[in-house]
Formats: structure tokens, sequence, C-alpha cells
């Protein structure tokens, strides 16, 4: 295999030169600013459903993207053959988006270089490994699952791995190539007992190769947790209804910084003014306890990235600083318009689409509580430990986030299971409520995928033991029939 | 590439997977040219245009199978498509459901489908983009607190898909898509508020839009009368959907006939085959024979022709929604709605599911009504098709006494998919097919409504 810088060299024979030319037809009728996003990506997945090996695909897309920046203005168009006359025409295509003089690209794009870091040095991606040697992980996993309870009885497991090489140049000069892994397991029960279904999914991953599939991360531990969550909502009761107390298990419910704020908080919305938290740099948007973070430069985390997909190395960047809002998150059009600085968020999902600011691993950094004394401080409460998706409605500001394992608080104690819930509040005022952060943070295993306008990027969340003092749970128990109001 | 030209690549495909030692093949090939522009506080912000192919394979060796799917569609790669393809055949597992349809059920619906129009393709550039600019205009001309938007969108879409397996099988058909949509946000001067909404109009034909006048007023309508809303109480009371949410559920209850949710006792509705499963006011069709539908198509992605198959009759499960695969594992016959982009074996999907409309009216529903939710949005993924146990954010206008008092948010609805299908007390007469999923407004008892 080829060596990530020279790929698009080796395999197709793309030069400097040629990326001078096509930037110059991009700049062909004027704007300030052109880029070429060349992406290669071989992809392999499994299923195997009822014990057996269902299916095996694999799979090789590649293009290329141009864009031109006229302004606040976006020029976009791709191919998906990078014959040179092909990427000509839809450089020239993209340029109708201005309207003047040719602007020569003077810079002159230098050989492309990889990033400064890496931050997922993989040795050996899962993609080139034998499908034989994937099989294995797989079917140790639906054997485990199996194994965990008599009541399982059905069990899906998928497996899924991807190496993307992008070469990207702009008319800037800089241009710069990256090689990104990506692999990812799940396995998803189903638990029967007297007629009681009730389902379960775990799994992980991230930027690493096969060897990440051991210890905490064995296929195993996966499928038993996948297994557990089925088992444990055999006994759950109605979720409650309405407004309470709420403590959220350190890890994946971290999706709550991702809806609350996260989205809210991406730069496009707020050049526009249409987010409920534009104009709010500087102002409390949560109580001082907490600090969150936006982090591409996590080792191998299925969020991370060594450069964004338009160049930019990622960052550590501050988003909230002991509740105070700090910074927006930004992509190359935003932090022009904005005149702020670039943060390394300018994400896209491939080659056909246009970047735009998308969040990498965002968390929230550990407190000073300890777990168990906030669990103890709740006398009447909804703790949630597993979630499934989110949404949130960027203007208005209010954001939902799915329980799919949670259970009473009584008296300081974590008591029944209930069924799954949605909870519902508001992003600027959510994290204003949040009364005790504990000292174990943690990120969650690996298998977020958050979707705008359209575009699926791999995005990792991470949250420390909360307390939110007052959410609403959209379940379906009034509160006059609980037991413990 | 021609029509013929594909053929003669799916043709020659197959042959080549076949001469390599599978026992059976088959192929799909897409292409597509898609454009979009996006007009923002009466600026271009964006246009995009491009040209795509891809092709899938899938092999078969016995009961093995295994998939591919390719964008380079150069000889040598094709070559060590069908080579990497068999190989991975090789190590999947003998499966006895696994396989192409029976020849005797491939076809083509000969009728007139109207999937393809050719004045979507021949709008120029520049009127897309006026398209696009009287929709946002007219919505900031249709109220003053109309202050911002997110823009306003003409997108268009035309391109064909062909279809080719070993048993002979081989066709191809064109179709075209335009889509006009405007997201206004409505600004509250003195308490600061805001809020955005969005109107839209789809169709396979420019001609058969709505008007972008219309479409902007009535994106300015649903975004500021929104402004104000609060939270209520929680509480159990009857809710209205509107056809747009109401489509949501409709789109649940086909997740829940899906074969492979059926087979795995992944769903709510497994097992329940002439069962009654709705209320008897209920009927449920897959309608893959609607001109101009968006889920409509000469044949599925398995080569089977479409037709219209019932899914519940008067309140009665009378069918699943089935592939070959899915057919066999329950001992059924597929009902042609198998549904495969290029990567991967065929799943399921919806031709034109529907629920058949009621006969009242929009206030005839709201006048049945002392005190409860009218739902004009719904967000978040808190439906577990498993058990049909059902919880989303909802955001609407709360009824009094028969009427709209005012907006509501921050909210969520509650309740379960099996009791909902029986508590559907009174069904819209406004069905409008604008997806593949379509379903008029619904009246539903019994939610919990959760709030402060």
């Amino acid at each position: 295999m080829n060596s990530s810088d020279t790929f698009f060299q080796d395999t197709y024979g793309i030069t400097p030169i040629d990326l001078d030319r096509y930037l110059a037809a991009a700049l062909s009728e004027g704007g300030d600013y052109a880029d070429l996003y060349f992406e290669h990506t071989t992809t392999s997945s499994i299923v195997v459903d009822e014990s057996l090996v269902k299916t095996a695909t694999e799979g090789i897309s590649m293009g290329c993207g141009v864009r031109v920046l006229a302004g606040e203005q976006t020029g976009y168009a791709y191919t998906d053959d990078l014959e040179p006359a092909r990427i000509l025409n839809v450089a020239r295509i993209a340029a109708r988006i201005a309207s003047g003089p040719a602007r020569v690209s003077t810079a002159g794009v230098s050989s492309a270089s990889p990033p400064a870091h890496n931050f997922y040095p993989v040795v050996s991606p899962a993609t080139h490994h034998d499908l034989a040697e994937k099989l294995e992980l797989v079917k140790r996993a639906d054997v485990a699952a199996r194994a965990y309870d008599p009541r399982i009885q059905q069990v899906r497991v998928t497996y899924g791995d991807q190496v993307r090489h992008v070469l990207i140049a702009g008319s800037d000069g800089r241009s710069v190539t990256d090689f990104q892994p990506l692999v990812r397991m799940n396995i998803f029960t189903i638990a029967r007992q007297n007629g009681n279904v009730q389902s379960g999914s775990y799994g992980g991953g991230g930027r690493v190769g096969l060897e990440f599939f051991e210890g905490d991360h064995s296929p195993e531990s996966y499928a038993r947790e996948a297994a557990r969550q089925a088992i444990v909502q055999l006994d759950a009761r109605e979720a409650p209804a309405g407004e309470m107390e709420v403590v959220l298990a350190p890890g994946w419910p971290g999706i709550l910084l991702h809806e609350a704020i996260g989205h809210g908080l991406e730069a496009d919305f707020n050049r526009k003014g249409i987010s409920a938290f534009s104009g709010r740099i500087g102002q409390r948007v949560a109580s001082e306890i907490c600090t969150v973070v936006d982090d591409g430069t996590v080792p191998n985390r299925r969020g991370s990235l060594n450069v964004d997909d338009e160049g930019a190395p990622t960052h550590q960047t501050v988003l909230i600083e002991n509740g105070i809002l700090r910074g927006y998150i930004q992509d190359k059009l935003s932090a022009n318009v904005m005149k702020a600085e670039r943060t390394g968020n300018g994400r896209r999902q491939s080659y056909e689409h246009i970047p735009m600011p998308r969040m990498t691993n965002t968390y929230m950094l550990a407190g000073k509580d300890d777990p168990q004394d906030i669990i103890r401080s709740v006398k009447h409460g909804l703790y949630a430990v597993y979630f499934g998706g989110g949404q949130v409605d960027i203007t208005n500001g209010k954001f939902v986030f799915s329980a799919s394992e949670a259970y009473l608080i009584e008296d300081g104690k974590v008591t029944a299971p209930v069924k799954g819930a949605t909870l519902i509040g508001d992003g600027p005022t959510a994290l204003t409520r949040v009364t005790a952060v504990g000292n174990d943070l943690r990120l969650d295993p690996g298998i977020g995928t958050c979707g705008k306008e359209g575009q699926s990027v791999p995005v990792g969340v991470g949250i420390p033991t909360l307390k939110v003092s007052r959410l609403t749970v959209g379940g379906t128990a009034p509160r006059a029939a609980n037991s413990f109001l | 590439m021609s029509e013929t030209q594909l053929e003669q690549l799916a043709r020659n495909l197959i042959q080549r997977a076949m001469s390599a030692g599978a026992t059976a093949a088959d192929v799909v090939i897409r292409e597509a040219e898609e454009f979009s522009a996006t007009i923002r506080m009466g600026k271009t912000e964006s246009l995009k245009e491009a040209a795509s192919k891809a092709l899938g394979l899938r092999i078969f060796l016995g009961t093995r199978s295994a998939s591919s799917y390719s964008q380079d569609f150069s000889r040598s790669s094709l070559d060590r498509l069908v080579e990497r393809t068999l190989s991975m055949a090789r190590v999947t597992s003998e499966d006895p459901a696994a396989g192409l349809p029976e020849a005797q059920q491939l076809g083509r619906y000969e009728g007139d489908l109207q999937l393809y129009s050719p004045d979507v393709a021949k709008l120029s550039t520049e009127e897309r983009m006026e398209w696009a600019r009287r929709a946002e205009d007219a919505a900031f001309a249709a109220d003053p607190r109309i202050r911002n938007s997110e823009g306003a969108s003409f997108e268009a879409s035309a391109g064909s898909k062909t279809y080719a397996n070993s048993l002979g099988f081989m066709g191809s058909y064109q179709s075209s898509y335009c889509g006009l949509s405007v997201v206004p946000v409505a600004v509250n001067g003195s308490q600061g508020g805001m809020q955005r909404d969005y109107w839209y109009t789809v169709a396979r034909s420019a001609t058969a839009l709505e008007s972008p006048e219309s479409v902007g007023r009535k994106a300015a309508q649903r975004a500021v009368r929104r402004l104000g809303a609060r939270k209520v109480a929680t509480c159990r009371v009857p809710v209205i959907f509107d056809s747009e949410t109401a489509r949501s559920l409709i789109g649940h209850i086909f997740e829940a006939v899906r074969g492979d949710a059926i087979y795995r006792g992944a769903s709510f509705l497994a097992g329940k085959l002439g069962q009654r499963v709705a209320g008897e006011n209920i009927t449920a069709l897959d309608d893959g024979v609607r001109p101009g539908g968006f889920g409509s198509r000469p044949f599925d992605d398995e080569g089977i022709p479409a037709s219209i198959t019932p899914v519940i009759r008067k309140g009665v499960l009378e069918n699943y929604l089935l592939n070959a695969y899915t057919a066999r594992k329950l001992n059924l016959k597929t009902t042609g709605n198998a549904a495969r982009g290029v990567a991967g074996p065929p799943a399921v999907g919806a031709k034109n599911f529907y629920l058949e409309p009621g006969q009242y009216t929009a206030e005839e529903m709201l006048r049945s009504v002392k005190a409860g939710l009218y739902v004009t949005e719904l967000i978040g993924f808190g439906v577990n098709i498993v058990t049909g146990d059902y919880s989303r954010g909802a955001a609407g206008m709360w009824i009094e006494n028969g009427e709209l008092a005012y907006p509501v948010e921050e909210v969520t609805i509650a309740g379960s998919l099996p009791e909902m299908l029986n508590h559907i007390a009174l069904i819209g007469s406004d069905l409008e097919f604008r997806s593949a999923l379509a379903s008029p407004s619904l009246l539903i008892e019994g939610l919990t409504v959760a709030g402060v």
C-alpha cells in the first residue's frame, strides 16, 4: 500500500503542477479562495445474524470535490472520475459562483505533506486484514452474547472498517495529506421472557487497528454489555413523566453536551444569527463547575482528526470555561466572516459534500465530586446510564436525548429500571442547572455518528457523572402514581 | 452512459462473475446528476452541481453470498471486484434462505409511472435560483416578524437505475426529482425569542411544484405562530398529529412490518399476521404503482414487478413487507420491497406506504378536543420498534375548547405504538404524498404529555 503522502501521486499521477492547474480553473472567474479535496475510501463490513455470516461487503469510493469561496458564497462541484479533463471541468463549474476577472493562484501548491502530528498512528489498518481474521472477532461477539443468559434469543453483530486517503490543496499554496482509519463493531441483542421482548445495543471502535479489540474492548466485553442491557429491560417499569432531578452516568450520556450546546455553538448558525447562542460569547451559559471542550486531538478516538477536511490542524477548543461561553466551533468560511481563529472543525461526509463547522470529540472536564455522593444526594430522580440518539432545534435551543437504560433514584439509592424515555431541555439554560460534576470523566466507547444537513460524520462525546437539578423526563407514568413521590 | 451501455456493463459483469465460478449474481448500477442552489437573505449562498455513478455486485456460491461496490468502472477494477467478491463469498456462511427470487416472479410493471420529467433538467441555473429567491422573499413579505432566514433552497436531480441478474432479468428506468424549501426565522421583538420553521414542495416534474410564494408564506406562518411558546403541565390528553408529523408514525408502522424485523422477532408486530393490530378505522397500503410517487418504480431492486400490498386492512394485519430473503425466512412470497443502495445486499424499503384518509377536516378534528396538543414538530429518536415504546420531543399548539390557544414547546409525548394504533379516534381527509411515506392528520387519545 502507498504511504499516505504520495498516494494520489502514485495511484493517479496527480502532481503539484496538476493541482495548480485545477486551482487556476477554479479561480478563473474570480473568487477569494479555492480548494481541492481528493478522497479515496475503501470500506469493508460484515454482518453476523442468527449466528450466520450473512453478509460481507467491500467497496471503493473515490473522487474530487472543488470548492470556490467568494465572500460568503460557495461554489461546489465534484467528480468521481480523477481524469484531469474531468477535474478541470468540475473546477470550471464550481467557478461559476464568482463573476469577475480571473484571480491567478499566485501561491503555487507545494508538495503535499502529512500533518505535523499523527493522532492515529495505526500500523496495520483493519481494512488491509483478511476477512477471516475479522470474522473471528465477530463470531466471538455472537457466542459471548448468547452465552450471557438463556433469555438472549437473537444476536446481530455488525462490523465495519474503512481507510480514507485524503489530499487537500488550497489556493493559498497549502496542501496536506492524511490517512484516516476507522473501525467499529456493534452488537444488537433481543431478550425474551414470557412474551416480554426487550433489546440491547452496545459496541465500540475508533481510529485504531484490529488489536484494539481486546481487554475492555474485546468482542466478549461488548457482547456481554449488549446482552446485559436487554436483560435489565425485562424488569423495566413505566418511566416517570415530568420535571425532575436527573443524574447522568459518565461516558456516552455526554450526548447531552453534543445536543444541548455543541450544535448551537457551530459557527455557521452563529454567523447567521440563527442560534439560541448567537451573540452570547462571554455570557454565562452553564454553572461555574462546567468546562466543556471540543477536542479533535484525542489519540485514536472516533471523532479525532489530524487535520480537518479543509486541511487545518485540529485543536482542543474551549467552548465553555467555568460556565462562561468562550468560543464557537469554526470552519474556514465562518472564521473569515467572524474574524475569528479557525478551530479545525471544517468537516464533510465525503468529497461530494461542502464542508461546514462540525464537532469532533465534545466533552466536559472532570469535576471534584464523588459519583457515589452525587447519587446519594438525590432524594427522588432519574439515573440515566445509556442513551440512543438526540436532536436539537438550533434556533429555539430545545434539545432531546433518549435514555435507553435508566433507573429511578429513591432516597439516594438507584432502584428500579425504567423503560426508555426521551429527556427534553433548553440548551442555553440546561447546563446552568448542573449542580454536581463527578471526578470520573469518561469518553464514549466509539460509536457516535452525527448528522447535520444530510451529512454524517463520526464524532465522540464524554462527561463525568453529572447532576442536573431539573430536566423534563418524557415517560408515561404520572407523578401521583409513582411510589417515590 | 446510455441505457444500452449501462445494460451492457451489467450483463458483462454478471457474465464475468458466472464464468469465474459464481452460481448466481446480480448487479445494480446508479447514475445521477444533482444540483442545488441556496439563497439566503436575498443573496446566493451556495451553488452545487455534480454527476456521479456507482455499481453494486452481489455474488452467490450456492447459498453463500457476498457483495461489493465501486465507483471505478475500469476493466481492471471490475475484474478485481469480481475476484474479491468471490473470495469473500467463500468465507461467509451457508444460508438456506439466501438467493435471487424465483425466475417466474421476475418482471416489470408496464404502466406509465411518470417517474421522469425532462423539465427538471431543462430549468436554467438562473431560474432555479429565482425560485428559491421568490420563496424567501415571500416569507419575509408575509410577516414583519420574519427577520432572519436559514435560507431557501432549490434542489434538482435526475438519474437512472439499472438492475440485472443471472436469471436473465434486465431492466432500467429513469427518474427525476425537484424540490423547493425555505426556513425563515421569526423574532419576537419584545421578548427576544426566536423560532424557525420550514415549508417545502417536492415533485417529479417542475410544473407540479407549489408556487414559491405559497411555500414562503406557509413557512412564515409556521415560524411566526411558534413565537412565545411555553411548556405545559404534565398531563394525559388527546393529541392531534398534523399530516407532517403523522407521517413519522406511519414510518414506525413501516419499520415494524419490515420482514427483517419480523423474522428476528425485533418488532412489536412480529407474529401478528392475520390478527387485529389497530382500530377498525385503520387501513394502510403500500402502493408501488402510484403515478409520480416517490416510492414508485417499475420493479424493485431484485427485479420483482411493482404492485399494491395491503398491509393493514380495517385493523387486521394482512401482510408484512418483504424482499426475497425475508420472504424465504418467513415462508411467504416477496412483496417486491427489495431496496438497495449500491453497497450491500437488498434491505426492505417502502413503496408508497400510506394510511388511507378519513373524512374529517382539520377544523372538525380540533373542535372535538376540549384540551389537548396539536403537534407540528417531533424531534429525537425515542421510538423502540421492538417493544413499541414511544417517547419523543414535541412542539406545536395547545388546544382549548376546540381552538388553537397558544404555542407549546419543550414537552415530550409518550405512549406505546400498539396502543396508539388502537386509539386513533379521528382520521383527517388531508392525505398528501410528499415522500414514500404519507399519512393524513390523526387524533390519538391517551398520550402522556410531559412538561413542567
